[in-house]
């Protein structure tokens, strides 16, 4: 499976060099958010994809992330910065004490647990309004005009995350997260702690979600919890980036991710404009839809089911037909 | 003091009583066999050697270690291994990747792993197969890469829950020669099994149970004559 690094070289340069050719700030925009989302869906896939903890929960890191960075300017009075430094620790933090309850519980019932703590971090950041000035959000001042600092930050802890799940996966706590998905009874008797290992996965997936989150704080420079701790738009859209592009892929969450932010661009701009206002509203349909073709078609993401679908467009179509209901 | 003993072992699900005050000692080097009609209990001592069930009461005493209440997977680290009934590869990973990850478990170092786990797929002899995806394997295969998973760990005590069930008869004499060069690597073994031929060959010693209770034990010829292992077994005449 040892493929050539170059067209991977190849794909970082343009996207190194991607706002240097393409000055629209619109679509340096579009470029950033899915450069976080490589963040977010890879991190997610680590933790689900790779260790098997199914998460619906991943906006609470993201969530916290984000209101570690705000609340560094509204109750500490220094720069939002310094979210990128402390909220990825205070997410792995809120991971460590979340793993530590939920962890005894395994498979759907993890899932839902962290569906239950996903609302609860939501209904009360809406509510602690002292501490968080709940619905009317936080409002800080972007540092830059530009978009480019923020393309290459965004662009540098993209590089960081995903190279950063790549060593691990390829160390011993890899072997260990996987073997845990593929059987945790197992796992116990080859001597793996599942819960250690299952916590040290969550603790590097919240690590990396919630730097994401104080990110968008310091790039959107607008929160509030209904953004940042929304089930659909944070945590459901991790799971999605991470089932398009292939779960339990290296690559895949990141495929995923622009994939997902274009397709979402695209409808909440009602086909740029092309179409008529109500398309906007179809958004959660098409993504509904999109699913169900995945998951039918393409199980393995669009990454994991690569040979499947370059086969579809060789000139053996029958062959790849026939051999592709296994 | 033994190698390794129980001591009054019990566990009890509820009202049924599935091991009831057993008690037993292997010496270091022995393979020792445990034998019973389907459902006497003999998986459920694995599960309680192992941690996996928790003991409702009794002792488990491994080099003198109590290993009650200690979790399956510190039992594995201080040197128990085991294999399950019912094989359970890995089934997304490689046949080498689930030996490596076995082999993790007194190293840190990928290389250090694989090496170990190359070694153990050769004395197994799957090293053709260790590119293969583990859900593809025959069951003769599999039944070995539970055996190449547990031996990784670097365990002294092996504990092989049915290895030879479903197995063809030359497997199965290829099983038996494994099961020995295990024991002559110095490993001390335990082997529940169905097939008396197996276990009449192999064991240095044999212990019979029947509804979680000792009913013989011995040397193999001993226990084979016993009337009451005969009657578990076939009934009364």
């Amino acid at each position: 499976m040892k493929s050539s690094l170059w067209p991977f070289l190849i794909v970082l340069a343009l996207i190194a060099l991607f706002p240097v050719a393409v000055t629209s700030e619109y679509y340096r925009h579009i470029f950033i958010i899915s450069l976080m989302w490589v963040v977010i869906g890879s991190s997610w896939n680590l933790l689900a994809g790779y260790t098997g903890q199914v998460s619906f929960g991943h906006a609470i890191f993201f969530g916290t992330g984000a209101y570690t960075a705000g609340l560094c300017m509204t109750k500490l009075g220094i720069s939002a910065w310094w979210g990128m430094l402390l909220g990825g620790p205070i997410s792995l933090l809120v991971g460590l004490v979340i793993g530590w309850i939920c962890f005894r519980l395994r498979g759907p019932y993890f899932a839902l647990a962290t569906i239950a703590i996903g609302e609860i971090f939501r209904l009360v950041t809406t509510d602690w309004r002292s501490l968080t000035e709940g619905m009317e959000g936080i409002l800080i001042i972007q540092t830059f005009r530009s978009k480019l600092p923020y393309y290459y930050l965004a662009f540098g802890l993209a590089i960081l995350c995903t190279f950063g799940i790549y060593r691990v996966m390829k160390s011993k706590w890899g072997y260990y997260f996987v073997a845990i998905r593929e059987d945790q009874d197992v796992a116990e008797h080859i001597g793996i702690s599942a819960f250690r290992y299952k916590s040290l996965s969550l603790m590097i997936s919240s690590f990396f979600t919630g730097t994401a989150g104080a990110f968008y704080m310091n790039y959107m420079a607008f929160i509030d919890p209904h953004v940042v701790f929304s089930l659909h738009d944070i945590s459901i859209m991790a799971i999605l980036v991470a089932i398009i592009g292939g779960v339990g892929t290296m690559w895949g969450p990141a495929v995923g991710a622009f994939i997902m932010v274009w397709l979402q661009e695209t409808f909440r701009s009602a086909f740029f404009g092309l179409m008529p206002r109500w398309v906007s509203e179809a958004h959660v349909l098409v993504f509904g839809l999109l699913v169900i073709f995945v998951i039918r078609y393409l199980a393995n993401g669009i990454i994991g089911d690569w040979p499947k679908i370059k086969r579809l467009w060789s000139k053996d179509r029958e062959l790849s037909y026939s051999s592709s209901g296994n | 003091m033994s190698f390794f003993e129980t001591k009054h072992l019990t566990k009890s699900f509820g009202g049924l009583i599935a091991v009831n005050d057993l008690s037993f000692q292997v010496e270091k080097g022995e393979i020792y066999g445990l034998i019973g009609p389907n459902g006497s209990g003999k998986t459920t001592v694995f599960n309680l050697i192992t941690g996996f069930y928790p003991i409702t009461s009794g002792d488990v005493l491994f080099r003198g270690d109590r290993l009650n209440g200690i979790p399956t997977w510190k039992i594995c680290k201080m040197g128990v291994g085991r294999t399950f009934q019912v094989v359970k590869p890995l089934r997304r990973m490689t046949v080498l990747d689930n030996v490596v990850t076995s082999a993790f478990n007194h190293t840190g170092d990928h290389h250090v792993a694989e090496k170990k786990a190359i070694e153990v797929l050769e004395f197994c002899e799957l090293i053709k197969k260790r590119d293969f995806p583990a859900k593809g394997l025959t069951i003769g295969d599999r039944k070995r890469l539970e055996i190449a998973r547990a031996l990784a760990t670097g365990p002294e005590l092996l504990l092989l829950d049915e290895t030879m069930a479903g197995l063809t008869p030359q497997e199965q004499a290829e099983g038996v020669e494994l099961i020995r060069k295990i024991r002559d690597s110095g490993i001390t073994i335990i082997i529940v099994e169905h097939i008396m031929q197996v276990i009449m060959k192999i064991c240095d010693r044999i212990l019979c149970i029947n509804y979680g209770q000792e009913i013989a034990s011995g040397y193999p010829a001993e226990v084979a004559n016993n009337e009451a292992v005969i009657e578990a077994y076939l009934g009364k005449e």
